[in-house]
């Protein structure tokens, strides 16, 4: 039953991906893309961390998709004139095919192993994905959480400086 | 059963056709929205690994990794906007004052 439901998923995932790269008007190519991180969500879920499908839904369906959708709107951008580039849509065709059958070909000849943990699924559900992770982030991760605010303040600088008008 | 291996598969399909989208398309927001495409089955893989070895460290990861794409997102949009101020269209084919 889960596997139907993940196969389901999957293939609504990657047709919206394909809608993404395909379709002739940006804004249906962001409809496409808040439903392939929609669908990302539900893998989430399906991987036992919640909490991140929420900052999923809620940062990348909602802050980062709106401002694309914003910019849209705001250029008042149509349907891209579709030139006759052949050679190179077969480029970047065979270039795309290299790296899908690269990584197939590792998943398929690899096996996956590394240092395991301790945090289980039952961990999860008892102590709480949130917890968990605010635990490693405040410990372990402490230096890297604090340079990433350090990484938004240059980026809401430098967002207010490339828009004005005159600096 | 869903194994890790299934959620790499997928993951590697959409960076597959993220990378296709990159390389074919001209207007400069659908390749952005393609690298959002690829940065976000890049998160799938450090999920759905994080979940088989049973460690937080790869979430972790995936938090970083948004807390960039936010901050891209930001500042690429604020260069489109510069940009289409100058020439009038946001086409990458355009984008071409640095050349010799």
């Amino acid at each position: 039953m889960e596997i139907i439901f993940f196969y389901l998923v999957a293939l609504v995932a990657v047709v919206s991906g394909f809608l993404v790269i395909r379709c002739q008007s940006p804004v249906n190519s962001a409809l496409g893309l808040v439903n392939t991180f929609f669908c990302l969500a539900i893998f989430y879920v399906m991987l036992h961390a919640p909490f991140m499908a929420a900052i999923q839904i809620m940062v990348y369906a909602g802050a980062i998709m709106v401002l694309i959708l914003f910019v849209i709107m705001l250029l008042n951008l149509g349907t891209e004139a579709r030139k006759s580039y052949t050679h190179g849509i077969v480029w970047s065709a065979i270039a795309s095919l290299l790296v899908l059958c690269n990584v197939i070909y590792f998943i398929k000849r690899g096996r996956v192993t590394g240092a395991e943990g301790d945090i289980t699924d039952f961990t999860v559900q008892s102590v709480g994905h949130v917890e968990l992770i605010g635990k490693t982030m405040f410990t372990e991760f402490l230096l890297p959480f604090e340079i990433a605010s350090i990484l938004l303040l240059v980026a809401i600088v430098g967002a207010v400086v490339l828009a004005k008008k005159e600096v | 059963m869903i194994s890790v291996y299934h959620y790499m598969t997928v993951s590697a399909i959409l960076f597959a056709m993220g990378t296709y989208g990159v390389l074919t398309r001209r207007n400069a927001i659908v390749i952005f929205m393609c690298i959002e495409l690829m940065l976000n089955s890049v998160n799938l893989t450090f999920i759905a690994l994080s979940n088989h070895l049973q460690s937080m460290d790869g979430q972790i990861f995936v938090f970083f990794v948004m807390t960039v794409a936010a901050a891209e997102a930001a500042v690429g949009l604020a260069l489109m906007i510069a940009f289409y101020r100058n020439r009038e269209s946001i086409d990458v084919d355009n984008i071409n004052l640095m050349k010799l």
